[in-house]
């Protein structure tokens, strides 16, 4: 078995590892980093549980390779917490009820994370279509949009 | 769901990456934003030995504007073409297309040149390509050479590409005044592929009558299909109500589609009569000036 040495900084945390280059992004974060919180839910890049943001951007961490993050910044749902204070999307998502099951919300509160850094003053409309490729099958559409609105609101009053 | 294990390239330079195709032979397959490879080697689908991952190639990230071209480079995401003011303003057909494909998600990372490079008939560009009469520079051993769009797609998942060249840009003519297009595409649900998707690029002369069309089809035939026939057909005609209808029949006559889960082959063939009809009806809209 072939490794590869990579680094990547995670919530903040530089890690090296050497992995095998078919390793995907979610099992190297799930498995090799034990940061269990990012889901695999349907594995063929349809559901959106495992998303992550990397540089910035929403993916989907079953559809990249781990060696791909080499050199590159991730920020799983882990990291959204700071201090013991929740992040504002996952207070709007307690406050509004924005989950039932909660096996997607990690996915959906990282597409939130990189969505309202480039929009903090949404519609429903732009939020729904932001949403389009995280599956909940609590049918929790309603609130999550109010849960996104709630953040929305609060980042833009400045409120961590 | 893992995939079998492959070797890992990760050039720096294009000039590396394909001293490595010409050393590694077939066997090597490039990666870029890989969301239908990835999933393909899940599946197992594909098994490739190597791996080429060109994203550490600088600056092949490009949607610009030049020599009268958009010209958008091997590595521009599809969430750049949503986010581009030229693309929006200029293009709008390109717009409608790069909001239908997959998810945000896969947005985040898919490419545009890939989605062609990829030859499957069910994805999207290839027939906002075909109707803009795009051309795609493919960069190999010997250099550059241009490939017209139509030329493109021989067979299923098949490209003219040759093993060792890569698909390194995609230069759509800016299009005249009086232009209008637009991309119209039926999915079952958001990231599923087209039931029948049907591209629609149009410009007017002074008299108003089509002096150009041109028409893609997605999902509807073992390649992207050109409608020729009815661009043919419009070619200086006034797009009356009478003249559409006639031209959506005939493109839907043009479709090849085969019946599976998504429908049957004559639904899908009056799929793509009711989308003719409404993207030229759009892309009329859009070349009066209407946004």
């Amino acid at each position: 078995m072939t490794t590869v040495p990579i680094k990547v900084e995670v919530n903040g945390v530089e890690h090296s590892a050497d992995i095998e280059p078919r390793l995907l992004l979610v099992h190297f974060l799930r498995e090799t980093l034990r940061l269990t919180g990012t889901h695999i839910g349907c594995d063929t890049s349809h559901c959106g549980a495992c998303t992550v943001v990397m540089d910035g951007r929403a993916i989907k961490s079953c559809t990249a390779f781990a060696v791909q993050a080499n050199g590159r910044s991730i920020t799983t749902v882990e990291g959204l917490e700071q201090d013991g204070k929740l992040h504002p999307l996952q207070d709007g998502f307690f406050q509004e009820h924005g989950l039932q099951c909660g096996y997607c919300t990690p996915g959906m509160l990282m597409t939130g994370l990189a969505f309202l850094q480039t929009n903090d003053n949404p519609t429903d409309d732009e939020i729904r279509h932001a949403i389009s490729g995280n599956l909940c099958r609590c049918t929790g559409y309603v609130n999550i949009v109010k849960a996104y609105q709630y953040a929305a609101q609060k980042m833009r009053e400045g409120g961590a | 769901m893992i995939p079998r294990s492959f070797e890992y390239f990760s050039p720096q330079t294009l000039d590396e990456a394909i001293a490595l195709l010409q050393k590694l032979g077939p066997e090597a397959k490039l990666l870029s934003g890989g969301q239908s490879l990835i999933p393909m080697m899940k599946l197992r689908l594909v098994s490739p030995a190597h791996i080429v991952d060109i994203n550490r190639i600088p600056d092949l990230d490009y949607i610009s504007e030049r020599d009268g071209h958009l010209k958008i480079g091997a590595l521009a995401r599809e969430h750049q073409i949503e986010s581009s003011e030229t693309v929006k303003t200029k293009f709008p057909i390109l717009a409608d297309t790069a909001k239908v494909i997959a998810d945000p998600l896969v947005r985040s990372q898919a490419t545009v040149c890939g989605n062609l490079a990829h030859g499957d008939p069910a994805n999207d560009h290839p027939a906002t390509m075909l109707a803009l009469g795009a051309t795609v520079v493919a960069t190999g051993p010997n250099g550059q050479r241009e490939i017209a769009i139509e030329d493109f797609f021989p067979g299923l998942f098949t490209t003219a590409l040759e093993p060792e060249e890569i698909l390194t840009e995609i230069r759509i003519p800016f299009p005249p005044p009086k232009s209008g297009g637009a991309y119209l595409k039926l999915e079952r649900k958001v990231g599923d592929f087209a039931t029948a998707g049907v591209a629609v690029q149009i410009t007017l002369d002074d008299s108003g009558a089509c002096s150009r069309a041109g028409i893609g089809l997605t999902n509807v035939g073992m390649t992207p299909i050109k409608a020729r026939q009815t661009e043919a057909f419009l070619a200086g005609k006034k797009l009356d109500e009478s003249v559409v209808q006639q031209a959506a029949e005939l493109a839907a006559s043009e479709s090849q589609p085969m019946d599976d889960i998504r429908g049957s082959a004559e639904y899908k063939r009056d799929l793509v009569r009711v989308l003719t009809t409404r993207a030229l009806t759009r892309a009329l809209d859009r070349a009066k000036g209407a946004a």
